[in-house]
């Protein structure tokens, strides 16, 4: 029954409240999309069939005793870092392979009693940790618009996922840039939101100050959507903002008149493919001719958030994965002669190159002698960042720019050098670092691959950057663009 | 060769809070294995840590107790290490940033008083336990006691002996009890204390090279413990040998310490901020508030007694040795006219034997302070005589009734007629004619017999005083 | 930066990370290239500068001690590698 679904939730949630179709109906349209393209894309590690029909059943017979919200029986897939109960939750790590979470996260919490239909559990680069989902155990995950490139990651398959029509919305994790630049090389839209709005427990950590749950869709609209689920206050998460809970949809139509638009000049240097430079440039016009206003501002200390990320995040998840060690759940090795081996080997064999790569480096980091040279440091750099964004903030409201510096770069070219595969997040990167919301829209194609605009807003501020990406799509149809093959 | 020795001990109090420090599970001792480690506990992915309320508080009461310092911010410390009994290879801790610091003990040894200066105590998690040998080759792990809140207290190296030591560790375990803070239960571990040991050629400014004993559990261990030590310390030094700084095990067995089977590479523990964690603050109005509510401590509250309730040093001492004991004290000054000095008497002396005797401590006691109070007074009234009241007292132990009521039923008021006693005293005076005649010879000790012979005929009811007055008359 | 092999080692060792030995010197060269690149932090003075360890600066909620969890062994076990009577089995931890 796959005729004419349309394809942003929103359009779907109409649908569903229409009557048009069931969820149910729903459902299965996307099952029998997953089942029959997901074998070229990977973006998919465990699909929960009989789950999915179950909750879209449950949402049918909500809406039915008229109790439906306005995600409900909308169908998502699930970044297979979120815990969920009865459901295997991997990280794309040999690890956790069999590991099935006994409880699940508060995200997921939310979003099951919100009405939404998991569909399954999506494809990352291992334990978060990467730029193309290339260090998966369960293999790469592909490029819809290009099989032979990268998806970007951490969040791969999600993207693809969405960019495929797999799914209308997934969830993703952004640490260091893992929706929003996954988001850019797929042409999709996703979200980080500000540091605290979304809770963390049951989202397996991997930079506990820097990690953010967020929602990837493919507009402005059914991010704010799925925001509004995912978002709010969690006594269990310590980090976990205790703020009055918003409609993150409330600006979607605000006018853009005398909204001041920052143009960092650190960020259309040369590391820029031109051509991504003219898409921003243009797409800033879009929103000029809005009555958004602009003006070149610096961020100082730009250059330093790659290297400050690169101790900061490795040092936090060297402890963060100490965790994993054989003895209470997880991969654990045969036949261990005594606990040193029990350790050593367990998590040798279970831990991929770059996850080992960044636990050497965090444990360096952290060591004694070199933890003043490296972390401490870090963080004195991560202030000076933030103290940039706070001064930027005081002339603009929103700081634009590309959120990568090329487009999708092909399967196996960066993965043997670690530093050049960081270097993707040279935009991204600095948003983490100073806690902002930050958001990446679809803005053109180049060589017929997508190319991702970045918007980082002020605190708490995502509502308006919402409202921004929203009347970006009103005049421009590069979300609406899909990638060959697919439908 | 003259020796002086230094110490410095680290004492782990697990703090009586109902749930951890970080989760919501029970901290109840004795559960079945792993029924009281929840998911954050067992550090599952995905979980957090999430502060406990109380136990920052008890924290901070401890922190005013030893007239510290209270930091208006502190911050908790990832401390990495691996072990078994440490779920998340990573111990949740305090380093740069303590809750406490800089305060002071005071002590009693050889008769003086001494200030024993506390560097920090700050706020930890437990971690779990190991059981050896469940199977042949292998050890079993049970995290029920992962996550329970501990203070660690540090005291600067400034102890000179066992005996010193000791004493300080009596002094802090009486006074976490009384703060309420701790139940000081070694045998099931609720405080624990590691020993610093050095010993250096007297006179000499440098610190000798330290060892550290591990969980020494009673006092007698500390005591044996730090003194064997110290011996094989100044044995190997001696003989020109070095001391390597390691961590020892005391074996009570054996009464030594040996090398604990440690990596052979000290430890790295990468102390950090723990990034899922926020710095904690105390502001004043809550310092003020917990200080507005603080018990009267051990050693102000024996100062008092002797002051203001004329009890003997020796007796107070005894009184403040755990709160329960002190409150049972007060709890029968206040119950009646009896003197308190008298009571600390009795519960010094009577209670505490029956107490011992009885296996039983004194909360379990089946006297009531109440009763004690009115025994007392009965006593101070000219109701029975003291010998009486021992007899009473073991009629109340037995769970026969009030004084008053043991006093009527078995008929032992005192007698004070003195017609009664007169007339006893002039039957015996008859009764023994030789003794009544050494005794008006000027032979003193006589007087006992003659005493005790009109209490036998009084059935011991006869006031003493008066019998020995009205015998002194009559002869 | 040059790391050597044994500081790979040393740092393996301290994370538990079993390592092969023809792998140690494509860590130490990666390693080495990492440290490189994070040095750049260097080009900038710090000094005065109080570290950001949350990019928000907010303060520790606290919890009320109450015991909110209940015996979930069980449930929580299900997955564990090797136990016996609620305990979790490894080898003999010695002293």
């Amino acid at each position: 029954m796959s005729t004419d679904f349309p394809r942003s939730a929103a359009a779907l949630a109409a649908g569903l409240a229409s009557g048009d179709y069931s969820s149910v109906e729903l459902t299965r349209h996307y099952l029998e999309r997953i089942a029959r393209l997901d074998g070229g894309l990977n973006s998919f590690v465990t699909v929960c069939e009989d789950s999915a029909l179950a909750q879209a059943a449950e949402a049918d017979a909500a809406r039915a005793a008229g109790n439906a919200g306005p995600l409900t029986g909308i169908p998502y897939a699930n970044k297979d870092i979120f815990c969920t109960r009865g459901v295997r939750t991997s990280c794309a790590s040999r690890m956790l392979d069999k590991f099935i979470a006994p409880y699940d996260a508060h995200v997921v919490e939310r979003l099951h009693a919100a009405g939404l239909v998991m569909l399954g559990k999506t494809n990352m680069d291992e334990f978060a940790m990467g730029s193309s989902n290339e260090s998966s155990f369960y293999g790469a995950v592909r490029n819809p618009w290009d099989r032979e490139r990268v998806p970007g990651g951490s969040s791969g398959g999600s993207a693809a996922a969405v960019a495929a029509g797999l799914a209308p919305l997934a969830t993703g994790t952004d640490t260091g840039g893992s929706i929003r630049q996954p988001a850019a090389l797929c042409g999709i839209s996703g979200l980080k939101p500000t540091y605290g709005r979304v809770s963390r427990y049951g989202m397996v950590a991997f930079a506990s100050s820097l990690d953010q749950g967020g929602p990837m869709a493919l507009d402005a609209r059914d991010l704010a959507l799925m925001l509004n689920v995912m978002a709010g206050f969690d006594s269990r998460d310590s980090t976990s903002i205790d703020r009055a809970d918003e409609d993150y949809t409330r600006m979607l139509d605000s006018p853009l008149t005398g909204l001041r638009i920052g143009l960092p000049r650190e960020y259309f240097g040369a590391e820029l493919d031109t051509r991504i430079g003219d898409l921003i440039h243009r797409a800033v016009a879009v929103l000029k001719a809005r009555g958004a206003v602009t003006r070149e501002i610096s961020l100082p200390n730009a250059a330093l958030a790659i290297p400050a990320y690169y101790v900061i995040a490795p040092a936090e998840c060297s402890a963060n994965l100490s965790r994993y060690d054989g003895v209470r759940f997880g991969h654990r090795c045969n036949d261990p002669s005594d606990l040193d081996d029990l350790y050593s080997r367990s998590r040798g064999e279970a831990f991929g190159a770059e996850v080992k790569r960044r636990i050497l480096v965090g444990t360096y980091a952290l060591s004694s002698g070199y933890y003043d040279a490296y972390y401490r440091k870090a963080q004195q750099v991560r202030r000076l960042i933030k103290n940039d964004f706070v001064s930027a903030f005081d002339e603009v409201d929103v700081i634009i720019g590309p959120t990568t510096p090329g487009v999708a770069f092909h399967a196996g070219q960066n993965i043997e050098d670690p530093v050049t595969m960081y270097l993707s997040d040279v935009y991204t990167t600095a948003a983490n670092l100073a806690g902002l919301p930050a958001m990446s829209l679809p803005a053109g194609l180049v060589d017929e691959l997508p190319v991702g605009m970045h918007f980082i807003g002020n605190y708490f501020d995502e509502a308006r950057l919402l409202g921004l990406g929203h009347a970006y799509q009103q005049d421009t149809d590069w979300h609406r663009q899909t990638p060959p093959g697919v439908y | 060769m003259e020796w002086e020795v230094v110490i410095g001990l680290e004492v782990h109090a697990q703090l009586a809070t109902a749930s951890k420090m970080f989760s919501g599970a029970s901290t109840a001792y004795g559960a079945a294995p792993n029924t009281q480690a929840c998911a954050v506990d067992l550090g599952l992915p995905g979980v957090l840590p999430v502060v406990n309320a109380r136990a920052v508080e008890m924290a901070v009461i401890f922190g005013l107790a030893v007239e510290a310092e209270i930091a208006p911010r502190s911050v908790f410390a990832r401390k990495n290490y691996f072990y078994p009994d440490l779920p998340k290879g990573y111990q949740i801790s305090q380093y740069e940033d303590p809750i406490v610091s800089r305060g002071r003990l005071t002590i009693d040894i050889d008769g003086t008083q001494r200030d024993i200066e506390i560097t920090r105590a700050h706020l930890e998690e437990d971690a779990g336990k190991s059981i050896h040998g469940v199977l042949p080759g292998v050890s079993g792990i049970d995290l029920n006691r992962a996550g329970t809140p501990l203070l660690e207290i540090v005291s600067e190296p400034v102890m000179h002996s066992a005996r010193e030591a000791v004493a300080y560790m009596r002094e802090l375990h009486r006074l976490v009890r009384y703060l309420g803070i701790c139940d000081g239960n070694m045998q099931e571990g609720s405080f624990r204390c590691d020993a610093n040991v050095s010993v250096r050629p007297k006179g000499s400014q440098t610190l000798g090279t330290r060892t550290e004993i591990k969980n020494l559990n009673s006092f007698r261990f500390v005591e044996h413990a730090i003194e064997h030590e110290i011996e094989r310390q100044i044995d190997v030094l001696e003989d020109g040998g070095k001391i390597h700084q390691e961590t020892r095990l005391y074996d009570p067995d054996k009464d030594e310490t040996r090398t604990m089977r440690t990596k052979e590479d000290a430890h790295d523990y990468r102390y950090f901020p723990d990034p899922d964690l926020l710095p904690v603050e105390v502001d004043e109005a809550f310092v003020a508030r917990i200080a507005a509510r603080l018990p009267e401590l051990p050693r102000a509250k024996q100062a008092r007694y002797c002051i203001d309730l004329g009890l003997t040093t020796e007796d107070a001492s005894a009184l403040v040795q755990d709160p329960q004991t002190s409150q049972w004290f007060e709890t029968a000054v206040s119950a009646g006219p009896a003197e308190p000095r008298l009571l600390a008497n009795w519960i010094s002396g009577e209670l505490f034997g029956a107490l011992n005797k009885g296996g039983v401590g004194i909360a379990d006691a089946p006297i009531r302070p109440h009763d004690l109070n009115q025994l007392v007074t009965r006593i101070a009234n000219g109701v029975i005589s003291g010998k009486i009241a021992k007899q009473v007292f073991q009629a109340m132990w037995n769970g026969e009734g009030t004084p008053d009521d043991i006093i009527e039923s078995k008929g032992l008021q005192q007698v004070s007629d003195t017609s009664l006693i007169d007339s006893a005293v002039a039957e015996v005076i008859a009764e023994f004619p030789d003794q009544a005649e050494q005794y008006r010879d000027g032979k003193e000790k006589i007087l006992a017999f003659l005493v005790g012979q009109v209490m036998k005929r009084t059935k011991g009811k006869a006031n003493p005083a008066m019998v020995n007055e009205a015998i002194r008359k009559a002869i | 930066m040059s790391i050597k092999a044994e500081d790979v080692r040393a740092m393996a060792r301290l994370a538990r990370l079993e390592i092969a030995e023809p792998d140690i010197p494509v860590y130490a060269d990666q390693l080495s290239r990492i440290l490189d690149f994070v040095a750049q932090m260097n080009v900038i003075d710090t000094a005065g500068v109080e570290p950001l360890a949350h990019p928000l600066d907010l303060v520790a909620r606290l919890r009320p001690d109450q015991v909110t969890e209940s015996d979930q062994r069980e449930n929580l076990q299900a997955g564990a590698p090797s136990t016996a009577d609620g305990l979790y089995l490894v080898p003999q931890v010695i002293e």
